[in-house]
């Protein structure tokens, strides 16, 4: 039986029912993972022995009769910049590939404490830093729609994951989209929670005020079961919103009735995909039907997104990656004279392409004398932004655009134009640095590649997101199609 | 060459180790010393993904010294990044505070030569501590290698700024002096100079008297005892003055203090100055401090040195330069009052602690709080002395011998045979002999000059080994020549 095609609500029923066991899922994802990833590539390290003992502590959990959340004995996997003790983590870059954090992240123990099983680590974009993971330091991860196009990035390994079945559900990371536009790339679910609600201890810092971890998935209701597990307050992280969590799959009504929906017109301007536009505003006409209110409206800062992000990004980043100098853990250059060069040599040859652009970018971008004419104007760009967001969900539940404004395009082809790929992240950003939620839910496909829907809210409005995505997805159906990996049928 | 036509102009940044339990930004110990790499975890070693979350007990602190030193406490703060590359960093950058600090504008009054004088300081801020180089050869640079040790890392820091306005090296060590004493008593810091807890960088310049026009100053670091601040300034006044006096300018640069040589060094000029890149830390939320939150504190604040300087004059009618000297430390003054509270003479207790025991501490480099000699012991001496047991001059060395070893002074007194000899008869022969081999003297006395008297018990003091009783020895001797 293909159990590795099911969701993580379906195998639950099946594990508490015992009709299967948690070790025979895993085997059979397990081999899944091995006659599928050396096309994808999704994974960077496979835990193979653990997840299997792990296995086993799950079915006799559930054999001796205890209450079991939905996520015990679900094979999942992280991307590779959320620490696991013991197990390398790697940030697809060659300055930490040996190393092995002596701590687990929050979200690690987190889903661990919950039963799910770790099968591995998933291929990204060196420090989550690209759009396409063809900036991971190891190899390229593959678009199981199509193995000549990228996945998307960052999260290219997490959401190729979910899509080749090699994972029931992953957890990626977004800073200006890396869930989002790899999910839509994809044809999964990937929702980007409110910053604030998933806990970053334990996540390798790319840009700490935009950065946050969440749930990629099957289907919305998989989504709401993850999020369940790893939403809520963390000491250990001082950004961390010390809010009340719902049970987010009560929000999975499938009644939009009198929902309010704003349609951003900013996010259909020039430069997008005809396919894309027209499959959105299809989605867009099926929320009509389902009886919510659909109304145009105006984010008149998004266009300034981009370069403040570029800003702010980089510049947070220049600091957190200061860190990686070879004094303590990680690559270190064999031919030092001194500290100096110790430290220049190993960055040098520790670091790839795009990873030392943005350190220059924000290094120069907080320097003496430019850092009012930078960084703080792009923090005031960033108030606005919020602020458009603020008005909007004063009228509206949600908003919904495009969660890219193309499909997922060919390896090679942006990669020496990092303006171009820059701006696959337009749709996604803004959310980012107004630190609000949005989820990306297959809308159709265009040439047989997938389309991602983006639906937002406002901070802490997943239950509004979840609803409308689930309400959608049962009436589109998108979510049904696999891509045809092994040839068959 | 004459430095008096100069005006001098002192700035200091004093940073003060907090003597809270834990570190700043996690649950690690900050006890001094321990295995090199073992007071640490993924924190304060910045390993990859981790997290900084505030001690309220460091906010604590730092409102206490802000109020201590008359400070405003800020409504709302905040950490900033100073980034810099140096490997006793573990993240390459210092989380401290830039712009928003959380304390401003307060003073401290020193006192030098009997005038008081105020002493404005700028700001107070929260910092965390870098860790410890030890290098294989003399500097970073010229050695094979180096070893780091990251236990102090992430110790609690307060850097205190103080305005540029002392006007001599030796009101610089005042302010530092009674900054110690402010932080000691509050207990905000231990100010250990040696171990590095309190930490010292001097800002100076020089311009022509009459000017208000400041000079270009030089920041001077590796100040790590009043001494070494003192001599480091005025070596430092005389070379800024050498290089205008030959037509030269001074450079704004950073010196290091040659503590063997007596010397400052350049260190870096400002061209070579770090751009430090200061944003907002972003893994921290803005810190807002409630008027509640500094009014529950100002109520547990403690008596500050001026306070208790003036309570010694009062109850105890110790003269203001004793009552200065005793309150200018928490632990001699807290070991005063355990004097003075089983013993009432005050006066004496000072006279012993400004003295003999204040000259044994400096020459064994001992704090106060390490003295083998207890309050209780000292009184116990004292009590002897009293009673005639032991003479003036014995009590000394007894007092010394009490510090060399920690016996009790009964205990030195039995063994050594060092009780006072007050019966006539054992010193009658002494004073017989004193008296058959000094005519000259015996009768210098008789012909009415009081001075012989003293030349002659002297000698007697000397033939008992400094055991006889001197008052006894003097009657007898008066007696014996009449
Ligand atoms: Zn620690």
């Amino acid at each position: 039986m293909d159990l590795y095609r099911l969701t993580i609500h379906e195998l639950h029923e099946m594990l508490i029912k015992k009709e299967i066991s948690s070790l025979e899922l895993i085997k059979n994802v397990i081999d899944r993972i091995e006659e599928t990833d050396p096309k994808i590539k999704a994974y960077v390290t496979v835990v193979k022995e653990q997840s299997l003992a792990k296995a086993q502590e799950a079915d006799d959990l559930i054999s001796r009769g205890e209450n079991v959340g939905p996520l015990t004995g679900i094979p999942m996997a992280l991307k590779d910049n959320m620490c696991t003790e013991g197990i390398p983590t790697t940030c697809s870059s060659q300055i930490l590939k040996n190393f092995v954090p002596p701590y687990d992240a929050t979200v690690t123990r987190r889903l661990s404490d919950e039963g799910a099983i770790l099968l591995g680590k998933l291929n990204m974009d060196e420090f989550a830093m690209g759009s396409s993971t063809e900036n991971s330091a190891f190899f390229h991860t593959r678009n199981p729609w199509n193995t000549d196009c990228v996945p998307g990035g960052s999260s290219g390994g997490v959401v190729a994951a979910v899509a080749a079945d090699e994972a029931v559900f992953t957890l990626g990371s977004d800073t200006g989209g890396s869930i989002r536009q790899p999910a839509s790339f994809c044809g999964v679910v990937g929702l980007k929670p409110t910053y604030g609600y998933v806990s970053r201890y334990g996540l390798i810092a790319f840009a700490s005020s935009l950065d946050q971890i969440g749930p990629v998935t099957k289907d919305v209701t998989d989504c709401a079961l993850v999020l369940n597990a790893i939403a809520g307050h963390d000491p250990k992280d001082s950004t961390s919103a010390d809010v009340q969590v719902p049970d987010f799959t009560k929000y999975l009504t499938g009644d939009v009735e009198g929902m309010k929906i704003g349609i951003p017109k900013e996010y259909f301007a020039e430069g997008i995909q005809p396919e894309v536009k027209d499959a959105v505003m299809t989605a867009v006409q099926q929320f009509a039907d389902l009886g919510a209110e659909v109304e145009e409206v105006s984010l008149p800062h998004t266009e300034y997104a981009l370069p403040a992000y570029y800003i702010i990004a980089p510049a947070e980043c220049s600091s957190n990656l200061a860190r990686y100098d070879g004094v303590r853990y990680g690559h270190r250059t064999e031919e030092s004279e001194d500290i100096v060069t110790m430290f220049k040599k190993t960055r040098y040859e520790g670091f790839g392409q795009e990873v030392k652009r943005r350190i220059m970018l924000g290094t120069y971008a907080l320097s003496s004398g430019y850092y009012d004419a930078y960084y703080l104007k792009a923090l005031k760009v960033r108030t606005l932004i919020k602020e458009d967001f603020d008005r909007a969900f004063e009228k509206y539940d949600v908003l919904i655009s495009p969660a890219s404004p193309s499909t997922a395009f060919k390896f090679g082809e942006k990669l020496n134009d990092p303006l171009a790929m820059y701006m696959s992240d337009t749709m996604t950003i803004p959310i980012n640095l107004a630190g609000i939620p949005g989820i990306s839910v297959p809308c159709g496909f265009a040439q047989g590649l997938p389309i991602g829907l983006q639906i937002m809210g406002k901070a802490f409005g997943e239950g509004n997101i979840l609803k409308a995505a689930y309400a959608y997805e049962q009436v589109a159906g998108f979510y049904r199609q696999k891509p045809n990996l092994t040839g068959e049928e | 060459m004459n430095i008096d036509k100069y005006e001098i102009v002192i700035g200091l940044e004093v940073h003060a180790e907090l003597k809270t339990n834990t570190k700043i930004f996690c649950n690690c110990t900050t006890k001094f010393g321990g295995e090199p790499n073992t007071h640490v975890c993924p924190v304060c070693l910045g390993l990859p993904g981790v997290l900084p979350v505030l001690n309220k007990k460091v906010v604590d602190f730092a409102i206490i010294a802000g109020l201590a030193l008359d400070c405003e406490i800020a409504e709302y703060s905040k950490f900033d990044r100073k980034n810099y590359y140096y490997p006793d960093l573990p993240k390459n950058f210092q989380t401290s505070q830039y712009d928003l600090p959380i304390c401003l504008n307060g003073y401290l009054d020193i006192n030098v030569d009997g005038e008081t004088k105020r002493i404005g300081i700028t700001r107070i801020h929260m910092e965390e501590d870098a860790g410890k180089l030890v290098h294989g050869g003399e500097t970073i640079s010229s050695s094979d290698f180096s070893l780091v040790d990251y236990n102090r890392t992430g110790v609690p820091l307060l850097e205190i700024v103080s305005e540029p306005d002392m006007r001599s090296p030796l009101e610089a060590r005042a302010y530092l002096e009674q900054l110690k004493a402010v932080l000691e008593y509050t207990e905000v810091s231990d100010c250990k100079m040696q171990e590095g807890s309190l930490r010292c960088d001097a800002n100076i310049s020089i311009m022509p008297k009459g000017s208000s026009v400041f000079g270009t100053r030089t920041e001077i670091k590796n100040l790590n005892s009043f001494r070494a601040l003192q001599r480091a300034l005025e070596y430092e006044i005389l070379r800024q003055a050498e290089v205008v006096e030959e037509g030269g300018t001074v450079i704004q640069e950073t010196r290091t203090w040659d503590d063997a040589k007596g010397i400052t060094l350049p260190l870096r000029s400002k061209e070579e100055a770090h751009d430090y890149r200061y944003f907002p830390e972003p893994d921290l939320l803005p810190l807002v401090i409630s008027r509640d939150w500094v009014e529950r504190i100002k109520k547990t604040l403690p008596e500050l040195p001026q306070a208790r300087k003036e309570r010694l004059i009062k109850e105890y009618g110790l003269p203001e330069y004793d009552a200065g000297i005793i309150t200018g430390s928490k632990a001699l003054a807290d070991y005063f009052a355990s004097c003075v509270n089983i013993y009432p003479e005050a006066k004496t207790i000072s006279n012993w602690l400004m003295g003999d025991l204040t000259r044994l501490l400096n020459a064994g480099e001992k704090e106060i709080t390490d003295s083998p000699i207890t309050p209780e012991m000292l009184v116990e001496m004292l009590q002897l002395l009293d009673k005639g047991t032991i003479s003036g001059k014995i009590a000394k060395t007894v007092f010394e011998e009490m510090f060399e070893t920690g016996k009790r002074a009964e205990e030195i007194v039995k063994e050594k045979g060092l009780v006072q000899i007050s019966d006539q008869a054992s010193l009658e022969k002494m004073v017989d002999e004193v008296i058959g081999a000094n005519p000259k003297s015996v009768e210098d006395y008789r012909a009415g000059k009081e001075k012989a008297i003293g030349f002659l018990v002297g000698q007697v003091m000397k033939l008992s080994k400094g055991k006889a009783n001197p008052g006894l020895v003097n009657t007898m001797l008066r007696e014996k020549m009449k």
